[in-house]
């Protein structure tokens, strides 16, 4: 299966990501499974003309190539010129290549939250750069391509959001390609793997004991639930996070922070900061998805209330102050 | 003459093209040209101060966290805070896993494979070269990916993952490292020790590190079966120490209490910095402005027909001169007999750059061991920073690719301006108002290019291992 991968409006980040791949490197991994780059912008030796012309070929229906990855925002301005980001060499804007190569490809994935949703631009008032992911708006189909765009081989755009991509996502949603082959069911509602994204953040959340009995963190650095004050978004948002460890042990909430639910549409611009969690009447305005508000807010006054000392105690430092009892004579 | 364009310029961070003037099969002129324009410093105007710890990590994907330094050190000082000895040790551990990785990603994937071409076919290295480097496919490539995977678990352990952590706060780590992770993240350290002797440098860390003198190395080169020994043998075929000279002015922040900070030129040594200094040129870009501007002050407003621009790089100057920033500038500075010795000789060259990023390699890993064995768990990562309404700072960090700055000016609890110059945008910017090149312009001219030129042009460009994505933040 050949894949070809452009990048425009983004960090590189998930390219950045997906070479961290384990526990084989990531060539290995894909050459066995028969999966090879015809071109990269990171990592193929062909540079200028030579790259040029694989590009052309390809774009011209001259050269057969199965999936295209576009990684980074489609930059539309300025005043819809695309001069934002003209490919280098060949004076013609990013956009116009993805649609042209987009036409030839069987399959087109957005990697990460930028192309898929649009990226930072399009989440700030006035859209500077005339931003848009490449079948969305933010949360709206639309997107470079168009709501109705369908790729040869039978699909809308294959969103693997998140910012960045974890390497298991590109790499599993690549193989499960080759080897099965993809279908609308195995994508959820907005277009991304249901093998990341039919998972919460929070499902394997190393801080789950703090969550069941609210026991908050209340600074940076404390061990307890970040829900409560410092921003999490991890019972909101879709991703394998805290079962699939990043880079080997960690996740965000590993990590000491808050899940900012990057893999969702316009997670950029929350309407609060990032790091702090917005309330109503001393409540969370986020609450967990699929959570009645009124059994929520019954449940947590009734596990606060309940809250072992061991737990609240260790919320709020840094350290386990108190451990786990330790019964004795084993019984 | 005639006037080509060269892009797109991969294996790179980004898109690149560059406009050289040819005559008689060398350049004459060269045109640095960063294609693609990101806007953050529009994007985080108006956002509360704190936020910008969310966004400016997302402006790089490989140099995520020193752009998450950066705004941390601006916030700290805005707040007036200084994190715990614990903090600042955590926060210099996930910054230099970041800076090391990026050398040594830049040297395996970026650089290596174009002494793999077949435009070097016959020379006594090239079967060598292209057996370990050729893209995706060298013998060296696997092992540098699962070396570099795995010594990006410290990464997973202290920032909770890479690239684009939130850990880095301007009170400190929100990541409280346990003695149980502390022995684990020594026995990461260890493994990727024996990465390095093993395979890339084939002696012990301390024996390359304490190379003194150009003949020193050559002579260390000749007799190590390394993947840098072959660079340098390949290096020392093709001249490399004598390509690719640029202004001889090197700029840095100073990095870790290891390397300090400092302009160095050979004739005036090592000067400590005046950053009233600084200014940002925009007569060649598309971006409206009549007169450089120091950052506390700069603009990003686009003007995207503007006759004599070609880039949506700045220039920024020091004192209206043109630098240098990155590992090189950082040895000079610090002053390594090493690097001191072979920039006496010919002035700042490919082989020059690449030496000095692996120096530092060989530097800071044995200081990130002693960092570890300081740490004391159980003792605070993080103090509280409360933000005041208003006011003015600056973070300046060490890049892997050099000196990063950020500007902040925060009014009414809310961002006013924020101005980046990240290591690219010195290196790679193109001409000021005087019409003096940049860095990389002015390494450029002279060498051979055009039909049947060696691909020595393309050496010279990665040598800067440019970030083009932080260039035009």
């Amino acid at each position: 299966m050949k894949v070809l991968w452009l990048q425009s409006g983004g960090c590189g980040g998930c390219t950045q990501s997906l070479l961290c791949h384990e526990p084989r490197p990531l060539f290995d991994e894909l050459r066995d499974a028969g999966i090879d780059f015809v071109w990269h912008p990171a990592l193929s030796e062909a540079s200028g003309e030579e790259a040029l012309a694989v590009l052309e070929d390809c774009a011209a229906g001259r050269r057969e190539f199965d999936v295209l990855c576009v990684e980074g925002a489609m930059l539309r301005g300025p005043n819809g010129t695309g001069k934002f980001h003209l490919m280098a060499g060949s004076g013609r804007p990013l956009t116009e290549w993805v649609q042209r190569l987009a036409e030839q490809a069987k399959w087109v994935f957005a990697i990460g939250s930028c192309t898929a949703w649009g990226g930072f631009s399009a989440s700030t008032p006035g859209n500077p750069l005339e931003a848009c992911g490449l079948q969305y708006d933010t949360d709206t189909p639309g997107g470079l391509l168009g709501k109705g765009f369908i790729s040869r081989g039978g699909l809308p755009v294959v969103n693997i959001a998140g910012c960045p991509t974890h390497p298991g996502w590109v790499v599993d949603t690549l193989e499960k390609l080759a080897i099965d082959g993809l279908r609308t069911s195995d994508l959820d509602e907005i277009g991304r793997p249901l093998l990341y994204a039919e998972q919460l953040v929070h499902h394997g959340c190393p801080r789950n004991e703090f969550y069941e009995f609210k026991a908050s963190a209340e600074k940076h650095s404390d061990l307890g639930c970040l829900m409560e004050n410092l921003g999490c978004k991890g019972t909101q948002a879709h991703a394998d996070c805290n079962t699939r460890a990043w880079n080997g042990a960690g996740s965000c909430l590993k990590g000491g922070y808050a899940c900012i639910a990057c893999t969702e549409p316009g997670f950029e611009s929350p309407g609060h900061a990032f790091q702090e969690t917005p309330k109503l009447a001393g409540i969370p305005v986020g609450l967990p998805v699929d959570m009645p508000k009124a059994w929520f807010v019954a449940l947590a006054a009734l596990s606060k209330s309940a809250t072992p000392k061991r737990v609240r105690d260790n919320a709020v430092v840094d350290h386990t102050v108190v451990r786990p009892g330790v019964k004795k004579g084993g019984k | 003459m005639k006037r080509i364009q060269v892009g797109p310029f991969n294996r790179v961070e980004g898109d690149l093209e560059i406009g050289l003037d040819i005559d008689a099969g060398r350049v004459v002129a060269a045109r640095v040209n960063s294609p693609l324009f990101r806007g953050f410093e529009q994007i985080l105007v108006g956002r509360d101060p704190a936020d910008a710890l969310a966004v400016v990590p997302r402006i790089c994907g490989i140099c995520s966290v020193a752009q998450s330094a950066a705004a941390a050190s601006a916030l700290a000082a805005l707040a007036g805070v200084t994190p715990p000895p614990n903090g600042q040790l955590a926060s210099r551990l996930v910054l230099a896993t970041e800076n090391l990785a990026d050398h040594l990603t830049h040297f395996h994937l970026f650089f290596m494979p174009d002494f793999a071409r077949a435009a070097y076919a016959g020379r006594h290295w090239h079967d060598d070269v292209a057996r370990r480097f050729t893209a995706q496919h060298g013998s060296a490539v696997a092992p540098w990916l699962q070396a570099r995977a795995r010594f990006f678990n410290l990464t997973g352990f202290l920032a909770g993952r890479w690239p684009h952590t939130l850990a880095l706060q301007p009170g400190g780590s929100s990541k409280a490292m346990t003695a149980a992770e502390r022995i684990r993240i020594l026995a990461l350290l260890r493994e990727f020790r024996a990465f390095l002797e093993g395979r890339l440098f084939a002696d012990s860390l301390e024996a390359f590190a304490g190379l003194a003198a150009f003949d020193e190395l050559q002579a260390w080169a000749a007799t190590r079966d390394g993947d840098f020994a072959l660079f340098l043998r390949a290096a020392g075929d093709l001249g490399l120490e004598r390509c690719g000279r640029a202004a001889d002015r090197f700029l840095s922040y100073g990095a870790y209490e290891l390397f300090p900070a400092g302009l160095w030129q050979a004739d005036t040594g090592a000067q400590p910095l005046d950053m009233t200094r600084i200014a940002e040129d925009v007569s060649h870009s598309w971006l409206y402005g009549d007169t450089p501007l120091p950052p506390a002050q700069g603009e990003t407003r686009v003007d995207a027909d503007k006759a004599e621009a070609y880039t949506w790089c700045k220039a920024p100057r020091y004192g209206g001169q043109v630098v240098e920033t990155g590992a090189l500038s950082r040895q000079l500075v610090a002053g390594h007999p090493l690097l001191r010795d072979l920039v006496a000789r010919h002035g700042g060259s490919v082989t020059a750059r690449i030496v000095a990023r692996m120096l530092e390699v060989a530097q800071v890993v044995p200081a990130m061991e002693n960092w570890l064995r300081a740490i004391e768990p159980g003792e605070p990562f993080c103090l509280p920073a409360p933000l005041p309404d208003s006011g003015q700072a600056v973070g300046l960090v060490e890049a892997a690719r050099g000196g990063l700055g950020h500007w902040l000016s925060v009014k009414r609890g809310r961002i006013e301006r924020y101005q980046i110059i990240a290591p690219t945008t010195w290196n790679f910017s193109p001409r000021d108002a005087a019409g003096t090149p940049g860095a990389l312009e002015q390494a450029l001219v002279g060498l051979p290019a055009g039909d049947d030129a060696p691909p020595t042009v393309q050496h010279v460009v990665r040598s800067f291992d440019p970030c083009m994505v932080c260039t035009v933040h």
